[in-house]
């Protein structure tokens, strides 16, 4: 009887110090399945994955291809059992054609080690063809979206004839359209005999396009299933080990005074020569989630940074509790109560090479209780990064002094929030605060967001989320090309509606 | 104006072929600052297979000695770059400054040595070549060298092996983005390796160039007066491409041999100026240019960054 897996990953362990990334994990691929590796961030797929395509060596376990034993010590190993991977940040040259991308490691040369790029140049556009992945053999890398970056990925997986494709958290780059289209992409391959691994945490996709699906969590393996035989619930407890409640719990509350309050504000654009944001104005109240909707690159990056500080307005006033602070520094306005989690974590949030209690008292440092006439008082920094990693959930390697890049995104984002919540803020800016994260740390997010709203905080919420803008907010805004186009209801408001709004085709 | 040709000639020659080599070990992920020291090494390899080398030799022989001595002692130099910013991943800045200072001062004590060694009351670094280039000579004397002509083949070459074969592909891809590379299975380090080596390589050859251009003996105390690290503003100028860092060699070959030839020009000698203005002006114009052109920079992406396999 003929070996119905492709590949066999048989009890993994891999060990890294101080952690077991992998514990006796054991995934097997069947031949023509679209297969799902689903887990938290942090949960060990990555690794796993590193493991199968020879960038880690596992210290137990067995790799078994067709059903015979393999071992494999690097990519070239990988690439020559036939399997591929699309990683999550795409292995592209940036300056390199598409084409040159897809030959690179793998070039056909005449007998004087000359390039033969016309005749690879065929073969890709064949197979892009029969696969139906547009691209343009001969556009560079860095002038083309995202979306066709990525099938340059898969076109090198097929240019190198892989029978076992990997994808790495493909769609959290994507449009919803270029999701779409990936599915239908992926669907097809299968459907040629390719088996596919499909790597993600978020289980809409896993539904709609897996036929199996093997959970991780913390390491260890949980179990697989048919995904046709479970809900999305019963997968999302597997994963995060209990029930998570994808609705947010929210008590009746009626707005108080007014805390922000912005007039006639505008920002110029860093893209052409008018105004990002446009003339907008509109207040917050205490015990209020107001939350700006819109389609990415409405303004609503231009809106914040004006609002934080980190851009000077172009017209207009921003007042804080009866204070202006138009003017102010970014500081002032930190001082004043205005907390920021930021859109770009990495950028604006955080001093990655800092260790996590630096950059907990990033904003506060010059405070009497963690510095004395201009010497920093560590004891009671230390106290107190130990104090929020407790009161937070902060997980880390090494407690206050672990090195902030070290971090996964989720625990990375709790620094961000347990920073700016702690300094008991009476207005607080969450930006897509739930950006590339698993739906534990989602839920966590949104309690502490409602939390605030509860004790009386105003909380300024921007969101592309749809669900996140319907479920979090009092009261949405939405913004389009730079200007406040709709208030609506969240409970009286339809995803419909909002969508005509954003879109443009509709303004009150 | 037909000794102006000459000079313009031999010196886009030596920055040409020294800003290539800084072009190959850019595109493979090191920056090579060590150009300098790179061309005193090569300088010499080529000096002390002249000084041994009878007048009467074969001057097919001796172009054939000197261009392989000075690209061999070139190519150790350069391996002092290699080991120490791929294997050991130290700063490429400091390592190239560190050969900089090194190749002048080892060059110089080596040199000594020998002449010490030679004649007791001699104890200069200098050695002379008085009529054994004539060699490298075309045409006898007129200062139009083989070498030159050499040049103009490797620039081909270079362009043949950046641009059309497979090794120049992996090379550009190291330096651009050393993950995406490996992850297609090629060893960066090796390609690494391989793009220094040709740097040192390319910048001895380019050391015999200089100290055989027009002169017939050399100071190695004087090192190579800067012509390293004009080589590298050139190869920024060039934006990294071979053919554009032709056109920048020839463009500061000009005015580097502008202040050997200008009082053949009345005009120029009529401005009365300094001899040193001259002398200033290549120096000067790499200055201006790097100003303007180190903004839009083509510099590949992942040069000064040591190769680490555990980073994504």
């Amino acid at each position: 009887m003929e070996n119905q897996y492709a590949i066999e990953m048989l009890h993994i362990t891999k060990r890294f110090p101080g952690i077991i990334a992998n514990d006796d994990i054991t995934l097997q691929l069947r031949k023509g399945e679209i297969h799902a590796l689903l887990g938290e961030n942090g949960a060990g797929k990555s690794t796993l994955m590193s493991v199968l395509f020879g960038l880690y060596q596992a210290e137990e376990g067995v790799i078994k291809k067709d059903g015979r034993e393999v071992k494999i010590n690097d990519p070239n190993d990988a690439n020559a059992l036939g399997i591929g991977m699309v990683h999550q940040h795409f292995k592209l040259v940036e300056c390199f054609t598409v084409l040159d991308n897809i030959i690179l490691g793998v070039e056909p040369t005449d007998k004087f080690g000359m390039l033969k790029k016309a005749e690879a140049r065929q073969r890709v556009v064949e197979l892009s063809n029969r696969y139906n992945l547009q691209v343009d053999p001969d556009a560079k890398i860095q002038d083309i979206t995202v979306g066709m970056q990525q099938r340059t990925e898969i076109l090198k997986m097929l240019y190198r004839e892989n029978e076992i494709l990997i994808f790495d958290e493909p769609t959290a780059v994507l449009t919803p359209q270029e999701i779409d289209e990936l599915m239908q992409i992926m669907k097809n391959l299968a459907a040629e005999g390719k088996s596919i691994l499909f790597i993600s945490h978020k289980l809409a996709e896993i539904m709609a396009v897996a036929d199996r699906c093997s959970v991780l969590r913390k390491g260890k393996y949980i179990g697989t299933v048919n995904t046709k035989d479970v809900t999305m619930e019963e997968l999302s407890a597997m994963m995060v080990g209990r029930n998570v409640n994808f609705h947010v719990e929210k008590p009746e509350k009626t707005p108080g005074k007014v805390i922000l309050d912005i007039k006639n504000m505008s920002v110029k654009s860093h893209s052409h020569s008018g105004d990002a944001v446009k003339n907008v104005s509109f207040q917050v109240h205490e015990g209020e989630i107001v939350c700006i909707a819109g389609i990415d690159g409405n303004g609503q990056t231009e809106f914040v940074y004006g609002l934080s500080g980190l851009e000077p307005l172009s017209t207009g006033t921003i007042t804080l509790e009866g204070k202006d602070l138009t003017r102010t520094s970014i500081r002032q306005r930190s001082l004043l109560g205005m907390s920021h989690i930021p859109e770009d974590r990495h950028k604006h949030g955080l001093v990655l090479d800092y260790t996590l209690e630096d950059n907990i008292v990033l904003q506060r440092y010059f405070e009497p209780q963690f510095a004395n006439m201009g010497f920093l008082r560590r004891n009671n920094i230390r106290q107190y990064a130990e104090k929020l990693i407790e009161q937070y959930d902060i997980r880390s390697g090494q407690g206050p002094i672990t090195i902030a890049r070290s971090m996964s995104g989720g625990n990375q984002q709790k620094v961000i929030i347990a920073r700016e919540i702690d300094k008991a803020p009476s207005l607080l800016i969450a930006v897509q605060p739930t950006r590339g994260l698993d739906v534990g740390a989602i839920e966590y997010i949104h309690k502490q967001i409602v939390e605030q709203r509860n004790r009386g905080k105003a909380v300024l919420l921007v969101s592309l989320e749809m669900d996140e803008v319907l479920d979090v907010s009092d009261r949405i805004l939405v913004m389009y090309e730079g200007e406040i186009v709709g208030e609506l209801n969240p409970k009286t408001t339809t995803p419909e509606e909002m969508g005509l709004y954003m879109a443009g085709a509709k303004r009150q | 104006m037909i000794l102006l040709l000459q000079y313009t000639l031999l010196f886009a020659s030596v920055l040409l072929l020294v800003a290539l080599g800084g072009c190959f070990s850019e595109h493979s992920g090191v920056i090579n600052i060590g150009l300098e020291g790179i061309m005193v090494f090569g300088a010499l390899g080529g000096a002390l297979v002249m000084r041994v080398l009878s007048p009467t030799t074969n001057a097919f022989v001796v172009i054939l000695s000197c261009v392989c001595a000075s690209m061999l002692t070139g190519m150790v130099y350069s391996l002092l770059l290699a080991v120490a910013a791929i294997n050991f991943k130290a700063d490429q800045t400091l390592v190239g400054t560190a050969m900089n200072l090194l190749g002048t001062a080892a060059a110089t004590v080596i040199v000594k040595a020998i002449n010490t060694a030679t004649n007791p009351d001699n104890p200069s670094a200098t050695i002379a070549y008085v009529d054994i280039r004539k060699a490298f000579l075309i045409w006898p004397g007129k200062e139009f060298s083989w070498l030159t002509l050499l040049t103009v083949v490797l620039l081909v070459v270079s362009i043949v092996l950046l641009y059309k074969t497979k090794f120049g592909l992996r090379l550009m891809a190291c330096g651009e983005h050393p993950q995406a590379a490996a992850s297609v299975g090629i060893n960066v380090f090796k390609m690494r390796y391989a793009g220094v080596l040709i740097s040192g390589l390319l910048g001895g050859l380019g050391g015999l160039v200089y100290i055989t251009a027009g002169v017939s003996e050399w100071k190695f105390e004087n090192g190579v007066a800067g012509f390293g690290f004009l080589a590298l503003a050139v190869m920024i100028f060039g934006g990294w491409k071979p053919q554009r860092i032709a056109l920048a060699a020839l463009l500061f070959g000009f005015f580097r041999a502008l202040s050997n030839v200008y009082t053949g020009f009345p005009f120029l000698t009529r401005l009365n100026l300094p001899s040193t203005v001259y002398n200033m002006l290549p120096y000067i114009i790499s200055l201006v240019v790097l100003v303007i052109f180190s903004k839009n920079s083509a510099a590949p992406k992942a040069e000064g960054i040591p190769y680490d396999k555990g980073s994504r």
